[in-house]
């Protein structure tokens, strides 16, 4: 149960922070993959139902209009340049985070700049407008020309902000990286005594992750593969539970961002394909049936192989997604029934805390049952690619033993 | 006129909604009689054998995990048509 070796070997830091410069470099890139909506634009004051007591800037006043929900769910779960906390008499309160843009050459600057995608920003000569969440290049006088669908047609700079997914990304990393160098070194100073602390709650998990999650479907070579997937399971774990916690810093989607969420699932896609052995490959293009099911039966073979971390992807997003989405219209219809009559908004307070009280323990148990599955998925892909070829010499005995 | 054609009528604006609509509520009935179904096998077993509960607990995780994500495909199909 305890380790042996003395710490982590240089070795073993090397390959974890590469992990963890894939994971964090990747996501920039991808973390504007979710698609806006098409809402009709209403200018919106929607408040956001939690308040904090964070470092934020106040933009000049929105008219009050009509409280849209549709609207404010969706930005709630989508990404976006800064953290928007609540309205307040009209103005966003939110805190401002870093763009930083790839166009000839870098640019940087706050997002408060561009005052919620009301101003054109100018920068080493370029111009360019928050529009509906993505960054446009666009002349001094801030023209965005938008398609029959709403949609933007203007060129758009390679964008490695710091948006609220990578901002969240980057925290989530490093709550890991401090827990569990915390819990390895107490396993250093405390040897073989009782775990203490930190080690109590997540020894548990690991040992029940390695010992019923990972050996029974790898088998005799988990080793190899036991940091990958307690990795997968922790990051998805914290990740999912950091976007329940409503408060400043937490509460950002990321793992209901579907790019997250599909490098985890790439990731999957190209351990399990380069760790195939040759029976696995044989089982894909020569599959043990009779030879006139094969044209029927190979190309589901190699349907599968992409389709199950694709459906791995879809599932996570999926989850955690619509989670947020059922919280945050739980507390929207607060603000429904607070446009037509204050006293129904008030009224309507009481159920809808109590329903969200609720969706939040479900929430909570989705959290870790999300994780447990991917990571169970994981391994038991993995394990169908690394096993040993039993079966096939009880076939061939069975078959020799009838004739 | 006909029932269908007043239904039409309704939703002329944009009828790509109501078949969003529909769809996402029939997945979600997909989900509940699958895993319901994979709940009453689950059951059943476990009262006939209380002492295999962890493992037969497990497998229907996972299995209802296999069935949520097929259910998740088709939201998501519903999503793309309803903002994308």
């Amino acid at each position: 149960m305890m380790p042996e070796n003395k710490g982590l070997s240089i070795y073993r830091k090397i390959q974890f922070l590469i992990l963890l410069a894939v994971f964090t470099l990747f996501s920039p890139t991808f973390s504007f993959a979710n698609e806006e909506e098409n809402v009709k634009t209403q200018e919106i004051s929607a408040a956001h139902p939690e308040t904090s007591e964070a470092t934020a800037h106040e933009s000049h006043a929105e008219g009050h209009a009509a409280y849209n929900p549709g609207k404010m769910i969706l930005d709630h779960v989508k990404d976006a340049h800064d953290w928007h906390i609540l309205d307040y008499n009209g103005h966003a309160v939110s805190v401002p985070l870093p763009v930083i843009l790839y166009d000839n050459g870098f640019h940087f600057f706050m997002s408060s700049a561009f005052e919620h995608g009301h101003a054109t920003v100018e920068s080493k000569g370029n111009y360019y407008k928050l529009f509906e969440g993505h960054i446009y290049n666009t002349d001094a006088s801030g023209a965005v020309s938008v398609d029959a669908k709403g949609k933007a047609t203007n060129t758009a700079p390679t964008d490695f902000s710091i948006t609220k997914n990578v901002f969240a990304l980057l925290l989530g990393a490093f709550i890991i990286v401090l827990i569990f160098f915390t819990v390895a070194k107490s396993y250093k100073t405390r040897g073989k005594s009782a775990p203490k602390g930190l080690q109590s709650i997540v020894e548990p998990l690991i040992i029940f992750l390695r010992d019923d999650v990972i050996k029974p479907s790898i088998g005799k070579h988990y080793g190899k593969f036991l940091p990958l997937l307690l990795t997968i399971f922790f990051f998805i774990f914290i990740n999912n539970l950091m976007g329940l916690i409503p408060i400043f810093p937490f509460g950002a989607n990321l793992t209901g961002n579907i790019a997250v969420t599909m490098i985890l699932a790439l990731v999957v896609f190209f351990v399990v394909n380069f760790s195939g052995n040759k029976h696995y490959w044989k089982h894909i293009f020569m599959p043990d049936v009779p030879v006139g099911l094969w044209v029927l039966l190979i190309p589901i073979e190699i349907i599968g192989v992409i389709l199950k971390p694709f459906v791995l992807m879809l599932r996570l997003f999926a989850n955690i997604t619509a989670g947020h989405i059922i919280i945050l219209g739980f507390f929207s219809l607060i603000f429904i029934f607070g446009e037509k009559n204050i006293v129904a908004g008030y009224g309507s307070a009481i159920f809808s805390v109590i329903f969200t009280l609720f969706m939040s323990v479900l929430e909570l148990l989705v959290a870790f049952l999300q994780a447990y599955v991917f990571t169970l998925l994981a391994s038991l892909y993995i394990g169908s690619a690394t096993e040993e070829h039993h079966h096939a010499e009880e076939h061939h005995a069975g078959a020799k033993n009838a004739h | 006129m006909s029932i269908l054609e007043i239904l039409l009528e309704t939703v002329s604006a944009d009828p790509s909604k109501l078949g969003a609509a529909i769809g996402a509520g029939l997945a979600a009935i997909g989900a509940g009689i699958g895993i319901g179904n994979i709940g009453k096998s689950a059951l059943e077993s476990i009262a006939r054998q209380p002492e295999s509960t962890g493992d037969i607990r497990a497998n229907m995780i996972v299995a209802a995990a296999l069935v949520e994500g097929a259910v998740f495909f088709a939201i998501v199909l519903c999503l793309l048509i309803l903002f994308v």
